[in-house]
């Protein structure tokens, strides 16, 4: 059956990379030095999403992201893998969100695209590392929501079944559409950008975008190269919601954590002592 | 976050050439397409943009999937189970990894799904997954057969076949047998016309057949009962899904083990005819041969990237005597001239590449229009040069990849025989380039004609032409120098028109026209671009001291010392 899938996906520093300039003398993120990637973990969630849409034909993906204008990026990077178009939500008034105001705006844009069957995101962004968006996405949605995915089984009806990666191993679950879900990273990688996609879709770009070009008629011919571009009052936010002044989160101090290797213990090949090397592995969940 | 395209500037360079503009108009038949098909570009600057775009991602997956699977793929290889080949697990997803990405049919027409793309691009692509995992390239790069089957068969059979390459699935080309492999005017696989059902039947034994249970493969088989040489062979389709043929075994081979090499039983398989009956050899597998050798020399190239860049990291991490083995003469030395070498090679990898692109572009549109009297001029000349660089690249570019191989081994010295790092299955895979699609010796046997008729000297004098500016033209005069020697050497080889002593020098001939041919493109790239000096410099330096040393060999020689060498 023909879906309509939302994903939200975040343009993130690439912080798996991390130079000697990666961070600012005033302890913030120095984000000219390191580049702009698609979040890991959103990655994870496109392709679980491309997956439902080579099963289920007719299904379409909308790429969802929210940010400066140069996140437009990750929505060409999601069409030249197979998603259907994008809208970014782009504002001043969106400006210094915490995860609270970023859920707000977005679940304003996922209620102005309407009908979503399911929205689908990765588990958490490598900047921040809180896995907190998805689900309060979900909260304000008023849908369920279903996290740490790591396969979607099937969609039958209004029922998708999902497998859920746990601590110890996995949970097959059953809800019911049309749902949130957050994908773990352990999930299937998404598949490359593809040569014909890309190709046709390289030069889709945002209203801004185009306003420094001369020439548009190539956007008349090629409807699909529009994207979606939403400032707060495109998606009726309140803007005391948004932004900074819907953000109760404040950072009151950065520490610099440095890992430095515990004393160590010394064991013999007696016995007795592997014994007692296994169960602790084993108690803290180590190996077993 | 290995990209083996943004990774490498060299081959940016050899894309911008600007002979490309010339190659992507006649490609795109003055963008025409872009109303059809909407990947298809508006513009050249647009097509150039894609070109670039496409191998981001073909270097992406080089450098992030397929070289970091490259050593488990060795280790684990493909199997025969129940008469067809299971490729090794990782092997199975570089190629789901590729086909997901649509890098198949890459210079297939667009009508049959493929993305039309001149075939500076695909060999560039093929250069780099070659330095990924030089076994892969083998399956995935045996789409160049589909090109055969472009230029030879019936309409209604590329609209069959086609398609299917560019979604995925993968070719072979069985001639070898067990009894013909330099040779295969002795081929023995019977194609027999069934008149009931209207059908060729194929029986015999083909052997060492590369991804022998490929999905479509094109077999040389003998039509003509009762012929005996190659006017009787013709080239058939094979269907994997018609079934009639049985992998026996594969080859347990010394290097590229991911790469299935099938001893196939053919029994009664149904087949069809591609092209006439009786071309299939003289005219259909020469076809076949020259883009295969053009890909064997693609797959050189990158081996040699892959064993410099291995060398060139560990001199540098290596410590001996206090410092990095690097900062050691007798090491640098090596080191320079391996990146010499693989310079050399890749800029005549892609002078091949551009003119064997443009007469095949021109001849395929003269099969739409007319061509003008100056194109088929430009077509002649093209081929021309194709087919008298094409063997000069493959011989060449695959010794200077076992000489790099070699040399990589040397500078890790007891860590390099070890199995521990890259450079011993670079090594073993290296060595299978000289041999297969035509040993060097067949190459040389090829070479030697544009030698005889001058070709090789018309495209140098081409070259020669071209005016350096005042801090080149030290090195352009070692070039005159060199070419002056060529000259000499071939007039004094052939001066008695004896076939048999001109077989006997030809290596040294073939290969002092390479040096002078490699040495003036490597002067033209440092024209472009000054990264290019160093390689050129020591490149000359070193093709001079070859050419002399073969010169040498030839003056000196008495035509009765050959008895020396014969008879043994």
């Amino acid at each position: 059956m023909a879906l309509k899938i939302v994903v939200l996906a975040k343009q993130v520093p690439d912080t798996r990379n991390v130079g000697k300039d990666a961070m600012k003398e005033d302890g913030t993120v120095n984000r000219a030095a390191l580049p702009a990637i698609f979040n890991p973990e959103d990655l994870n969630a496109l392709e679980q999403a491309l997956q439902l849409k080579d099963k289920n034909p007719g299904t379409t993906i909308t790429l969802l992201t929210m940010g400066p204008p140069r996140a437009a990026d990750i929505i060409r990077e999601g069409l030249y893998r197979g998603a259907d178009g994008g809208v970014l939500l782009t504002d001043r008034a969106f400006a210094g969100a915490d995860t609270l105001a970023t859920s707000y705006a977005l679940s304003c844009a996922v209620k102005k695209i309407g009908d979503a069957d399911i929205i689908i995101s990765g588990r958490q962004a490598i900047d921040g590392d809180t896995a907190q968006v998805g689900p309060q996405v979900a909260e304000k949605l008023g849908i369920p929501q279903v996290t740490y995915a790591e396969k979607i089984v099937s969609v039958e009806g209004n029922e998708i079944v999902i497998v859920r990666r746990l601590e110890h191993g996995t949970e097959t679950v059953k809800a019911k559409l049309p749902l949130l879900i957050t994908v773990n990273g352990s999930a299937d990688e998404c598949r490359p950008r593809n040569t014909k996609m890309l190709q046709r879709n390289k030069y889709a770009k945002t209203p801004s975008e185009k306003a420094s070009l001369t020439d548009t008629s190539l956007y008349e011919k090629r409807a699909y190269l529009n994207l979606g571009e939403w400032s707060a009052a495109d998606v009726d936010a309140d803007l005391s919601q948004t932004g900074l002044a819907g953000s109760p989160t404040k950072v009151k101090q950065v520490e610099n954590v440095v890992f430095q290797a515990k004393e160590s213990k010394r064991l013999t090949s007696a016995d007795e002592d592997i014994d007692e090397l296994m169960k602790e592995l084993i108690t803290n969940h180590t190996i077993g | 976050m290995a990209n083996f395209y943004s990774d490498n500037a060299d081959l940016k360079h050899h894309l911008n050439h600007p002979m490309m503009r010339r190659l992507v108009e006649l490609h795109e038949r003055n963008f025409t397409e872009a109303e059809k098909y909407d990947y298809a570009p508006l513009d050249f600057e647009d097509a150039m943009d894609s070109y670039e775009k496409v191998l981001e991602i073909a270097g992406e997956i080089s450098g992030e999937i397929v070289a970091p699977n490259a050593e488990s793929v060795d280790h684990e290889g493909p199997h025969v189970i129940n008469g067809h080949v299971k490729y090794a697990s990782a092997t199975e997803k570089n190629l789901d990894a590729l086909i997901k990405a649509g890098l198949m049919g890459i210079s297939l027409p667009r009508q049959y799904n493929g993305l039309n793309f001149s075939l500076v691009p695909y060999i560039m692509a093929a250069d780099m997954v070659s330095r990924a995992d030089a076994s892969f390239v083998n399956i995935w790069g045996l789409q160049d057969c589909a090109e055969t089957i472009n230029e030879f068969a019936s309409e209604e059979q590329k609209m069959r076949f086609l398609p299917r390459v560019c979604a995925g699935e993968t070719m072979a080309m069985d001639l070898t047998e067990p009894d013909a492999g330099s040779d295969l005017q002795a081929v023995m696989l019977k194609a027999s016309f069934n008149e009931e059902d209207g059908t060729w039947r194929l029986n015999g034994v083909k052997r060492f057949i590369t991804n022998g249970d490929g999905h479509i493969h094109l077999v040389l088989a003998r039509s003509e009962e009762g012929s005996k040489d190659g006017r009787g062979l013709s080239m058939f389709i094979y269907d994997r899904n018609d079934g009639g043929v049985v992998v026996r075994r594969i080859e347990n081979k010394m290097g590229i083990k991911g790469s299935p090499t099938c001893e196939l039983v053919f029994k009664n398989a149904k087949a069809e005819l591609c092209g006439e009956t009786r071309l299939g050899l003289i005219k259909y597998v020469m076809a076949l041969m020259n883009s295969a050798r053009l890909g064997i020399a693609a797959q050189s190239v990158g081996i040699s990237e892959a064993a410099y860049r291995e060398a060139i990291q560990y001199a540098k991490e290596r410590f001996q005597f206090g410092k990095p083995i690097i900062n050691f003469p007798s090491v640098s030395e090596i080191i320079s001239t391996m990146k010499a070498k693989l310079d050399a090679s890749r800029s005549l990898l892609y002078e091949t590449t551009r003119y064997v692109d443009l007469y095949k572009t021109l001849e395929a549109i003269a099969k739409e229009r007319t061509l003008e009297k100056e194109e088929r001029m430009e077509m002649k000349q093209a081929q021309r040069k194709a087919d008298a660089l094409t063997p000069l690249v493959k011989g060449m570019s695959s010794e200077f990849c076992n000489q790099n191989a070699y040399d990589c081994v040397q500078v890790h010295g007891g860590s390099g025989f070890m199995k521990d790092y890259p450079c011993e299955r670079i090594y073993r895979d290296a060595r299978i380039t000289s041999i297969y699609e035509g040993t060097t010796q067949l190459q040389v046997v090829a070479a030697i004609r544009h030698v005889g008729s001058g070709t090789y000297s018309n495209i140098i004098k081409d070259y020669e032409t071209v005016e350096v500016p005042a801090e080149l033209a030290e090195l352009k005069a070692k070039l005159v120098d060199m070419t002056a020697l060529y000259e000499k050497s071939v007039a004094t080889v052939t001066a008695d028109k004896d076939a048999q002593y001109i077989d006997f020098h030809a290596r040294r001939l073939v290969e002092m026209a390479g040096h002078i041919i490699m040495g003036y493109l490597l002067l033209q790239d440092t024209m472009r671009n000054e990264s290019f000096r160093r390689s050129t410099e020591n490149y000359i330096r070193y093709g001079e001291a070859e050419t002399n040393k073969n010169a040498l060999f030839i003056a000196n020689f008495k035509p009765e010392s050959i008895e020396c060498y014969l008879n043994n």
